[in-house]
């Protein structure tokens, strides 16, 4: 087997999710409890202890780790359940816990000394005195940078942070400073901080309207589609908005980051760890996607291009479209 | 310091860009006019609406210390530079008590006096405890958080809480201008147009509700978040400071309606109507502190 080029962290909503993306390539798999105590809380979704021991046991039967996402925060009164989480994910033998809240990272400090703590993107550490806090108070290993820089600050954020680095590398992405972004409870009353989140299906509505179709959340309208246009959920980041009496995308396009093909750049850059974006999505979603990066990445390891049929990932993308994202700075 | 600990009322830091001239006239007008405690200058938004302002810091600070008000430098909610950080650095050196915004500054402070500003995720009692220990003495709680969970956090802690009670609720930050971007300009080469807009931009949705107000890289909500009835249960669950942030309105006459609600002089019931008279049609919510949307209001 060749040098591993970058390690490939994959999305586990499921067990059948976690099957598929051990399956098809990963290096780490990352998941979370059935619970408000991670951001991807939906319905259908994510792993009770039982589960995740058992996934736990598949991943680490074919060489591949298991980091659970306990990543956000706990309300006034109530930390005790994200405290069991951490214990939980500990006793089940996970390789590491995905942290974003200062109390429960003092917990898991404190409890847990031995497990190993990664930043969570929630806790929004975009610079280095940021990561230097929650490295010296906390000792994370890793910090999951969040999805708002260019590969030059990427670049000079590893040379100062003194720990590994993980990039989003594939799926949806949002333009906020992410666990501090209020745009979701302020329309549905549901806070994606602490119950985990956004947009919630429970809230969202499509309603025919003089011939077109009107995407709602919590009852406001956030976009407007007509006959055959593709119809993005309704996120409020990813809304039609009229300034100066114009509808545009104001905050982000419907589209997916897809930086497939700037993986020796991010190698170059000192990134550790590629995550692909989407517990909420299908096993056949993660085992195309993982399959595809799985690839790409060997053949990188193998000094090959990484150009070999990426064209399938263009299917899977919201809206069908693709973007750099914040890895360019035109973006800004 | 939850049994009616004195009633402070403070200023919070100015979201808009105004032109240096208005800001600063604006802030010699609250120094002899208004009954505010404490004053918080500094930008939270965007550093690069910093110099034009930096001829008058000083003498606006001097002018509002001589005035007895307490001034706290609030720094930015999102630092992505070698020079910002720098900024905060000496800012900290200097020995001024600072609102953290970013944990970039908690980190930068090393444990020195400060306070913790409503950008930094204070849900908690763990989160709480962690940062009085490094050295908050004033917490300012998120905007998105319930009166329950205040009466947690609050309670019985050694330090002071305050909550914002009147003005635009910050519900966004980003790295990403949309003032530039709703002017098909990226931020890099913005021109300031954030800088039109004394009180934000509104964006509408596609049926015509005003729903958000953009601020450069900030989204705040499009109506006033507006705390009136419910100071009595703030006082009572630890809250000590009630922040009013600047809206362009007659800001003396916002600061002397709470301060005559804090000391029982005015009545909820007719706060409203005064302050509904000053901000047109504007809508107001309070739906963050009863555990609802936002956007509601009761």
């Amino acid at each position: 087997m060749s040098p591993r080029y970058l390690e490939l962290v994959c999305p586990a909503g499921t067990p059948a999710a976690l099957r598929a993306a051990v399956d098809a390539g990963a290096d780490s798999v990352y998941c979370g409890f059935r619970d408000c105590t991670n951001a991807r809380n939906y319905p259908g979704l994510n792993f009770d202890a039982d589960e995740l021991r058992e996934g736990i046991a598949y991943a680490h039967q074919r060489g591949c780790k298991c980091l659970v996402a306990i990543n956000t925060f706990p309300r006034a009164g109530a930390a005790e359940l994200w405290h069991r989480a951490v214990d939980r994910a500990a006793e089940a033998g996970a390789d590491a816990v995905i942290l974003a809240d200062i109390g429960v990272l003092h917990y898991a400090t404190r409890r847990h000394p031995g497990l190993r703590r990664h930043l969570s993107v929630q806790a929004a550490a975009a610079n280095a005195p940021s990561i230097a806090f929650y490295r010296e108070n906390f000792d994370v290993k890793r910090v999951v940078l969040p999805r708002v820089l260019s590969v030059e600050e990427v670049t000079a954020l590893i040379a100062q942070i003194g720990i590994e680095a993980e990039v989003f590398a594939y799926g949806s992405v949002g333009p906020m400073s992410e666990g501090r972004c209020f745009l979701s409870s302020y329309l549905t009353g549901l806070s994606p901080t602490s119950e985990g989140a956004c947009a919630p299906a429970s809230h969202v509505a499509y309603i025919q309207q003089d011939g077109r179709l009107l995407s709602k959340l919590g009852g406001t309208t956030l976009n407007s589609f007509a006959p055959g246009e593709p119809a993005a959920y309704p996120t409020p980041c990813k809304g039609r908005y009229v300034t100066h009496g114009r509808a545009s995308y104001l905050f982000e396009e419907p589209v997916a980051l897809n930086a497939v093909n700037m993986l020796p750049e991010l190698k170059a850059a000192g990134v550790t760890a590629l995550k692909i974006e989407g517990r909420q999505r299908s096993k056949a979603y993660v085992s195309r996607v993982v399959g595809t990066f799985r690839r790409a990445l060997d053949a990188l390891a193998r000094g090959a291009p990484a150009a070999a049929a990426l064209d399938e990932l263009k299917l899977e993308a919201e809206g069908g479209r693709e973007t750099l994202g914040a890895y360019h700075k035109g973006w800004r | 310091m939850n049994t009616r600990a004195p009633a402070r009322l403070t200023l919070g830091p100015l979201l808009f860009h105004w032109p240096p001239k208005k800001r600063r006239d604006f802030y010699y007008r609250i120094a002899e006019e208004a009954p505010i405690d404490a004053v918080y200058l500094g930008e939270v938004v965007c550093s690069k609406r910093e110099p034009p302002f930096a001829r008058h810091f000083a003498q606006v600070a001097a002018r509002l210390q001589g005035a007895g008000k307490e001034v706290v430098i609030s720094t930015l909610a999102l630092v992505s530079c070698a020079a910002q950080i720098a900024a905060i650095r000496d800012a900290a050196a200097g020995g001024a008590l600072l609102e953290a915004n970013d944990v970039a500054c908690l980190q930068l402070l090393g444990g020195a006096p400060h306070v913790v500003g409503p950008y930094i995720n204070v849900f908690n009692e763990g989160a709480r405890d962690f940062l009085i220990a490094r050295g908050a003495v004033r917490i300012v709680l998120p905007v998105e958080m319930p009166l329950a969970s205040m009466r947690t956090v609050a309670a019985a802690a050694p330090t002071a809480f305050e909550v914002q009670v009147y003005g635009r609720q910050p519900l966004s930050v980003a790295m990403r201008c949309y003032h530039a971007r709703s002017h098909n300009l990226t931020k890099d080469h913005c021109q300031l147009v954030c800088g039109l807009d004394a009180d934000g931009l509104t964006a509408t949705t596609v049926d015509g509700v005003r729903i958000l107000t953009i601020n450069g890289t900030q989204t705040l909500s499009h109506g006033y978040g507006v705390l009136l009835a419910e100071l009595d249960s703030l006082r009572a669950a630890g809250v000590t400071h009630f922040r009013l942030s600047p809206q362009n309105l007659d800001m003396v006459r916002v600061a002397r309606i709470y301060r005559d609600l804090l000391d029982g002089r005015l009545d909820a019931a007719d706060a409203l109507p005064a302050l509904r008279s000053m901000s047109g049609d504007l809508p107001f919510v309070n739906g963050f502190l009863h555990g609802r949307e936002g956007m509601s209001w009761r």
